[in-house]
Protein backbone atom coordinates (compact mmCIF):
# COMPACT_ATOMS: atom_id res chain seq x y z
CA UNK A 1 0.00 0.00 0.00
CA UNK A 2 1.19 3.60 -0.87
CA UNK A 3 1.30 6.30 2.32
CA UNK A 4 -2.40 7.45 0.07
CA UNK A 5 -3.63 4.12 0.62
CA UNK A 6 -2.77 3.88 3.98
CA UNK A 7 -4.12 7.49 4.76
CA UNK A 8 -7.43 6.76 3.10
CA UNK A 9 -8.13 3.85 5.52
CA UNK A 10 -7.10 5.50 8.62
CA UNK A 11 -9.09 8.07 8.02
CA UNK A 12 -12.12 6.15 8.70
CA UNK A 13 -10.72 4.71 12.06
CA UNK A 14 -10.82 5.74 15.03
CA UNK A 15 -8.38 4.37 18.41
CA UNK A 16 -8.63 5.08 21.95
CA UNK A 17 -5.94 6.20 24.49
CA UNK A 18 -6.62 5.44 27.72
CA UNK A 19 -4.09 7.33 29.48
CA UNK A 20 -1.62 10.31 28.15
CA UNK A 21 1.44 9.50 29.95
CA UNK A 22 4.51 8.00 28.59
CA UNK A 23 3.06 5.37 26.50
CA UNK A 24 -0.32 6.94 25.62
CA UNK A 25 1.57 10.37 24.49
CA UNK A 26 3.89 8.96 22.26
CA UNK A 27 1.47 6.28 20.76
CA UNK A 28 -1.09 8.92 20.27
CA UNK A 29 1.91 11.29 18.41
CA UNK A 30 2.61 8.60 16.04
CA UNK A 31 -0.81 7.59 14.95
CA UNK A 32 -1.35 11.20 14.05
CA UNK A 33 1.66 11.36 12.07
CA UNK A 34 0.18 8.45 9.62
CA UNK A 35 -3.39 10.48 9.82
CA UNK A 36 -6.10 8.56 12.03
CA UNK A 37 -9.03 9.69 11.16
CA UNK A 38 -10.03 10.56 15.24
CA UNK A 39 -8.09 9.72 18.71
CA UNK A 40 -10.05 9.58 22.17
CA UNK A 41 -8.07 10.44 24.49
CA UNK A 42 -8.21 10.19 28.52
CA UNK A 43 -6.54 11.05 31.40
CA UNK A 44 -7.00 13.29 34.40
CA UNK A 45 -3.83 14.19 35.30
CA UNK A 46 -1.92 17.46 34.54
CA UNK A 47 1.86 17.96 32.86
CA UNK A 48 4.65 17.82 35.71
CA UNK A 49 8.12 18.52 35.35
CA UNK A 50 9.22 14.60 36.28
CA UNK A 51 7.08 13.30 33.47
CA UNK A 52 8.90 15.13 30.95
CA UNK A 53 11.52 12.39 30.42
CA UNK A 54 9.66 10.59 28.86
CA UNK A 55 6.21 12.21 27.99
CA UNK A 56 5.50 14.01 24.67
CA UNK A 57 4.65 17.45 26.24
CA UNK A 58 6.98 20.37 26.65
CA UNK A 59 8.23 22.35 29.43
CA UNK A 60 5.66 25.48 28.91
CA UNK A 61 3.09 22.75 29.55
CA UNK A 62 3.53 21.98 32.74
CA UNK A 63 0.16 22.30 35.05
CA UNK A 64 -1.91 22.04 31.76
CA UNK A 65 -4.00 18.94 31.70
CA UNK A 66 -2.20 16.18 29.42
CA UNK A 67 -5.04 15.23 27.27
CA UNK A 68 -5.63 19.02 26.32
CA UNK A 69 -1.91 19.52 25.94
CA UNK A 70 -1.49 16.18 23.66
CA UNK A 71 -4.56 17.65 21.57
CA UNK A 72 -2.70 20.90 21.31
CA UNK A 73 0.53 18.96 20.19
CA UNK A 74 -0.78 16.70 18.01
CA UNK A 75 -2.64 19.74 16.25
CA UNK A 76 0.33 21.16 15.90
CA UNK A 77 1.71 17.84 14.24
CA UNK A 78 -1.76 17.30 12.07
CA UNK A 79 -4.43 19.58 12.05
CA UNK A 80 -6.30 16.68 9.82
CA UNK A 81 -6.75 14.36 13.26
CA UNK A 82 -9.87 14.80 15.28
CA UNK A 83 -8.74 14.71 18.65
CA UNK A 84 -11.50 14.50 21.80
CA UNK A 85 -9.79 15.25 24.96
CA UNK A 86 -11.38 14.22 28.02
CA UNK A 87 -9.69 15.50 31.47
CA UNK A 88 -11.36 12.48 33.63
CA UNK A 89 -10.42 9.91 35.63
CA UNK A 90 -11.36 6.56 33.47
CA UNK A 91 -13.56 3.65 35.66
CA UNK A 92 -15.39 1.00 34.90
CA UNK A 93 -18.25 3.12 34.48
CA UNK A 94 -17.00 5.91 31.57
CA UNK A 95 -14.73 3.42 30.04
CA UNK A 96 -17.67 1.43 27.91
CA UNK A 97 -19.20 4.41 26.85
CA UNK A 98 -16.32 6.79 25.79
CA UNK A 99 -14.88 3.91 24.15
CA UNK A 100 -17.68 2.69 22.36
CA UNK A 101 -17.17 3.60 19.21
CA UNK A 102 -13.55 2.88 18.94
CA UNK A 103 -11.93 0.23 16.23
CA UNK A 104 -9.10 -0.38 19.05
CA UNK A 105 -8.10 0.59 22.30
CA UNK A 106 -4.80 1.22 23.44
CA UNK A 107 -4.23 0.67 27.17
CA UNK A 108 -0.99 3.47 28.14
CA UNK A 109 -1.56 3.61 32.09
CA UNK A 110 1.46 3.38 34.82
CA UNK A 111 -0.49 1.47 37.24
CA UNK A 112 -0.92 -1.81 37.80
CA UNK A 113 -4.10 -1.32 39.23
CA UNK A 114 -5.36 0.95 37.09
CA UNK A 115 -4.21 -1.28 33.78
CA UNK A 116 -6.14 -3.62 35.50
CA UNK A 117 -9.44 -2.01 36.12
CA UNK A 118 -9.12 -0.81 32.62
CA UNK A 119 -8.56 -4.52 30.65
CA UNK A 120 -11.58 -5.93 32.96
CA UNK A 121 -14.28 -3.26 31.89
CA UNK A 122 -12.84 -3.32 27.99
CA UNK A 123 -12.76 -7.42 28.20
CA UNK A 124 -16.53 -7.02 29.83
CA UNK A 125 -17.66 -4.30 27.40
CA UNK A 126 -16.17 -5.19 24.62
CA UNK A 127 -14.74 -8.71 23.94
CA UNK A 128 -14.24 -9.16 20.56
CA UNK A 129 -12.57 -5.16 20.36
CA UNK A 130 -8.58 -5.33 19.76
CA UNK A 131 -7.22 -4.10 22.97
CA UNK A 132 -3.42 -3.02 22.91
CA UNK A 133 -1.25 -3.33 26.32
CA UNK A 134 1.63 -1.76 27.12
CA UNK A 135 3.80 -4.27 29.99
CA UNK A 136 7.14 -3.63 31.24
CA UNK A 137 8.50 -0.75 30.31
CA UNK A 138 11.32 0.32 32.99
CA UNK A 139 14.56 0.99 32.62
CA UNK A 140 17.54 1.20 29.64
CA UNK A 141 18.65 -1.27 27.75
CA UNK A 142 17.77 -5.24 27.34
CA UNK A 143 16.19 -4.33 23.99
CA UNK A 144 16.29 -8.00 23.35
CA UNK A 145 13.46 -8.72 25.70
CA UNK A 146 11.06 -6.08 24.08
CA UNK A 147 8.14 -8.39 22.12
CA UNK A 148 4.82 -8.05 21.67
CA UNK A 149 2.19 -10.93 21.39
CA UNK A 150 -1.52 -11.75 21.05
CA UNK A 151 -3.89 -13.24 23.68
CA UNK A 152 -7.47 -13.62 21.56
CA UNK A 153 -8.37 -9.65 21.22
CA UNK A 154 -5.56 -8.57 23.58
CA UNK A 155 -1.96 -7.53 21.96
CA UNK A 156 0.33 -7.67 24.68
CA UNK A 157 3.62 -5.04 23.83
CA UNK A 158 6.84 -4.77 25.99
CA UNK A 159 9.03 -7.02 28.02
CA UNK A 160 6.37 -7.96 30.68
CA UNK A 161 9.18 -8.15 33.63
CA UNK A 162 10.63 -4.97 34.10
CA UNK A 163 7.92 -2.90 36.86
CA UNK A 164 8.96 0.83 37.62
CA UNK A 165 10.91 1.34 41.26
CA UNK A 166 12.64 4.08 42.31
CA UNK A 167 16.37 2.34 40.90
CA UNK A 168 14.07 1.39 37.88
CA UNK A 169 12.47 4.62 36.55
CA UNK A 170 10.73 4.81 33.24
CA UNK A 171 12.70 6.33 30.15
CA UNK A 172 12.09 7.95 27.27
CA UNK A 173 13.77 4.83 24.96
CA UNK A 174 12.31 1.83 26.21
CA UNK A 175 8.84 3.70 26.60
CA UNK A 176 9.10 5.31 23.17
CA UNK A 177 10.00 1.87 22.22
CA UNK A 178 6.80 0.07 23.57
CA UNK A 179 4.70 2.79 22.55
CA UNK A 180 5.79 2.98 18.63
CA UNK A 181 5.16 -0.72 18.81
CA UNK A 182 1.24 -0.46 19.92
CA UNK A 183 0.99 2.25 17.42
CA UNK A 184 2.78 -0.45 15.14
CA UNK A 185 0.26 -2.84 16.04
CA UNK A 186 -2.98 -0.74 16.06
CA UNK A 187 -1.85 -0.26 12.45
CA UNK A 188 -1.16 -3.70 11.71
CA UNK A 189 -4.80 -4.70 12.83
CA UNK A 190 -6.57 -1.94 10.91
CA UNK A 191 -4.85 -2.00 7.90
CA UNK A 192 -5.33 -5.86 7.92
CA UNK A 193 -9.12 -5.62 8.83
CA UNK A 194 -9.02 -3.69 5.38
CA UNK A 195 -7.16 -5.84 3.47
CA UNK A 196 -9.14 -9.11 4.95
CA UNK A 197 -12.73 -7.22 4.06
CA UNK B 1 -6.16 -33.44 33.10
CA UNK B 2 -4.25 -31.46 30.28
CA UNK B 3 -4.31 -27.73 29.93
CA UNK B 4 -3.02 -24.99 27.97
CA UNK B 5 -1.37 -22.29 30.80
CA UNK B 6 -0.01 -19.59 28.93
CA UNK B 7 0.52 -21.26 25.74
CA UNK B 8 2.48 -24.20 27.49
CA UNK B 9 0.96 -27.40 27.85
CA UNK B 10 0.03 -28.70 31.84
CA UNK B 11 -1.06 -31.99 33.16
CA UNK B 12 -2.63 -31.28 36.41
CA UNK B 13 -4.69 -34.22 38.83
CA UNK B 14 -8.17 -34.63 38.79
CA UNK B 15 -11.25 -33.44 35.66
CA UNK B 16 -11.63 -30.34 37.38
CA UNK B 17 -9.78 -27.04 39.13
CA UNK B 18 -11.01 -23.81 39.96
CA UNK B 19 -8.88 -20.61 39.52
CA UNK B 20 -8.17 -19.95 42.92
CA UNK B 21 -6.74 -23.44 43.14
CA UNK B 22 -4.86 -23.45 40.08
CA UNK B 23 -3.35 -19.98 41.56
CA UNK B 24 -1.99 -21.64 44.41
CA UNK B 25 -0.98 -24.31 42.71
CA UNK B 26 1.37 -22.87 40.17
CA UNK B 27 2.33 -20.21 42.80
CA UNK B 28 0.99 -17.32 41.04
CA UNK B 29 1.06 -14.55 43.53
CA UNK B 30 0.44 -11.34 41.74
CA UNK B 31 -2.02 -9.88 43.16
CA UNK B 32 -3.07 -7.66 40.10
CA UNK B 33 -4.06 -10.53 37.38
CA UNK B 34 -5.61 -11.07 34.50
CA UNK B 35 -7.22 -14.29 33.92
CA UNK B 36 -8.63 -15.87 30.66
CA UNK B 37 -10.23 -19.08 29.99
CA UNK B 38 -10.73 -19.58 26.48
CA UNK B 39 -10.86 -16.11 25.76
CA UNK B 40 -13.25 -15.07 27.84
CA UNK B 41 -12.13 -12.72 31.49
CA UNK B 42 -13.09 -14.04 34.58
CA UNK B 43 -13.85 -11.62 37.04
CA UNK B 44 -12.13 -11.64 40.36
CA UNK B 45 -14.84 -12.33 42.24
CA UNK B 46 -15.56 -16.01 40.25
CA UNK B 47 -11.97 -17.10 40.78
CA UNK B 48 -13.18 -19.24 43.64
CA UNK B 49 -15.94 -20.77 41.66
CA UNK B 50 -15.19 -20.53 38.00
CA UNK B 51 -13.24 -24.39 36.80
CA UNK B 52 -10.87 -25.18 34.38
CA UNK B 53 -11.58 -28.67 32.25
CA UNK B 54 -9.72 -30.96 30.49
CA UNK B 55 -8.59 -28.94 27.39
CA UNK B 56 -9.18 -25.50 28.16
CA UNK B 57 -6.88 -22.72 27.37
CA UNK B 58 -5.94 -20.34 29.89
CA UNK B 59 -4.16 -17.50 30.30
CA UNK B 60 -2.72 -15.78 33.38
CA UNK B 61 -1.47 -12.07 32.76
CA UNK B 62 0.93 -10.61 35.41
CA UNK B 63 -0.02 -6.68 35.13
CA UNK B 64 3.24 -4.64 36.19
CA UNK B 65 3.50 -0.88 36.77
CA UNK B 66 5.11 1.48 34.03
CA UNK B 67 4.09 3.63 31.41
Amino acid sequence: MTFEEIKRILQQKTVGIAGAGGLGSNCAVALARVGMGKLIIADFDMVSEDNLNRQYYFYDQIGRFKADALKENIQRINPSVTVLSHNILLTEINIPVLFRDCDVIVEAFDQAGQKEMLIEAAEIAFPEKPLVIGLGVAGWGKNDIIHCRKVDNMFICGDEVSEIAPDMPPLAPRVGIVANMQANIVLEILLNQTNDR
Amino acid sequence: MKISLNNNPETLEGTSITVNQLLKLKNFTFKMLIIKINGRLIQKEDYGTATIQDGDDVTVMHLISGG
